[in-house]
């Protein structure tokens, strides 16, 4: 097995030079072996688990739980319920916009990574869009683990220096009388985007609502579900 | 430093490609490297900015040829090699090697629960007065440290606008390097987007950074 540190880049389809995530990293390199580079990872990977584990530094166990919380427990559903929430009722989204961090708590979303949490709201006026160019900094206790695009070059290059061509890449023309405010989050304050409510829902529950809120419409990157996209 | 992380404004990388229905891991060596590198945090008593810096502070072509959670490992790998929490070779014998050095203590999988809620707050009580407040005019100081630092180059020399005050935080370019917290305050300050790109003055986009004290000078100073 190759150290980590050796081995010759992976190809473009993995790194975090481009946002392409495929499992298959043969093509167009040479290898002298018969591992494909994931499999060397992987090798490394259980390697190093099993060290640790005989170390006794990591439980096995504990791992399983870290997993199970960002798979399932962790998501954007939670920062769904939070812009459903402020969508309803008019006292909690200015508790919201006032101080973010406590009124997620009041929610119970809490802890890593969401210890410091500005929440911006778009108006017609002005939308707003996350980053971080630095590394990957995400609200995680309201939006879980980020994607790769977010933490792929393409965006953390050009969601500062071209923000509308950013927006193209996902379908998305902003206006252009609408002001572009990018936050690029490099210190430790995580940043959540209240998105418009979208028309045609008076009347709904925050739970109904809930349903139109995206991943995306949060880091800015996207607008809600309309009406006629839920059932 | 100025490394390959600090990614804004770097042209080339072409179009943003969002993934339909994107899994969380997108294999079972991910699953394990998150794991492994949340749960060392403890016995290895390393803090984030360590951490940050032990990820950035590489070759260009290396950073940018691996994959996120591959730039994880080799960050975890460096801070145990440090402290003699894993030996050289003992990843490619697959077996402990030497005795393991002692640690403090490890994560249990009652406490990941706790742990997580708890996160690590950066927030720390003011003892100075605030040098800056809302809508004064400040320019980022054109630094270029060699160590660990979270002012991205795109803004140095440029002059925005304090628009918010976050309180004192744990200074990243002290506490990646084992120098102490040394908590400053921290604000948010808003550039034009014409100012940062004037080939882009059609953007009409403002872009905002959060920067320590230490980072800003007054714009106007003599």
């Amino acid at each position: 097995m190759q150290p980590l540190d050796t081995v010759a880049p992976s190809g473009l389809s993995s790194a975090i030079m481009s946002n392409h995530h495929h499992d298959d990293h043969h093509h167009g390199h040479h290898h002298d072996h018969d591992h494909s580079e994931l499999s060397e990872t992987e090798l490394r990977v259980r390697a190093l688990e099993t060290i640790l584990t005989q170390k006794g530094y990591v439980d096995p166990a504990a791992l399983d739980v870290l997993i199970e919380t960002y798979e399932t427990k962790v998501g954007p559903r939670n920062g769904a319920q939070v812009v459903a929430k402020a969508w309803t009722d008019p006292a909690y989204r200015q508790r919201l916009l006032a101080d973010g961090s406590a009124a997620i708590a009041e929610l119970d979303y809490v802890g890593r990574q969401g210890e410091h949490i500005v929440v911006v709201e778009n108006t017609p006026s002005r939308h707003n869009m996350v980053v971080c160019t630095l590394c990957s900094c995400y609200p995680w206790p309201v939006l879980g683990l980020p994607p790769v695009w977010y933490k792929s070059a393409p965006y953390r290059s050009r969601a500062v220096s071209d923000p509308r061509g950013v927006l193209h890449d996902f379908g998305f023309e902003l206006s252009p009388e609408t002001e572009i405010r990018v936050w690029d989050s490099t210190a430790e304050i995580r940043y959540l985007v209240l998105p418009m409510r979208p028309a045609g829902t008076d009347g709904w529950s925050a739970e109904r609502l809930a349903d139109l809120v995206t991943r995306d419409s949060m880091i800015g990157t996207g607008l809600p579900k309309q009406p006629h996209e839920v059932a | 430093m100025d490394g390959a992380h600090d990614m804004g404004g770097v042209a080339g990388f072409g179009p943003v490609r969002p993934e339909p229905n994107e899994p969380v891991f997108h294999a079972e060596w991910e699953r394990r490297a998150f794991a492994v590198t949340l749960a060392m945090a403890k016995p290895g008593g390393w803090n984030i900015d360590m951490s940050r810096f032990a990820r950035e502070d590489r070759p260009p072509a290396d950073y940018l040829s691996r994959s996120y959670y591959q730039i994880w490992l080799v960050g975890l790998e460096r801070l145990m090699l440090e402290r003699e929490l894993l030996r050289p070779g003992e990843i490619e014998a697959g077996k402990v090697l030497r005795t393991p050095a002692p640690i403090s203590g490890s994560l249990a999988a009652a406490d990941v629960d706790a742990m997580l809620r708890r996160g690590g707050p950066t927030e720390r009580e003011t003892t100075t007065p605030a040098r800056f407040k809302i809508g004064d005019r400040v320019r980022a100081k054109d630094i270029h440290p060699t160590t660990h630092t979270r002012l991205p180059q795109y803004v140095r020399g440029h002059v925005g606008v304090i628009e918010l005050l976050h309180g004192c935080h744990v200074f990243p370019d002290t506490n990646a390097m084992g120098q102490g917290e040394n908590p400053h305050w921290l604000y948010t300050v808003t550039f034009d987007g014409k100012d940062l790109w004037p080939d882009a003055a059609d953007q009409r986009s403002r872009i905002s950074v959060d920067a320590w004290e230490p980072y800003l000078e007054p714009a106007d100073a003599a």
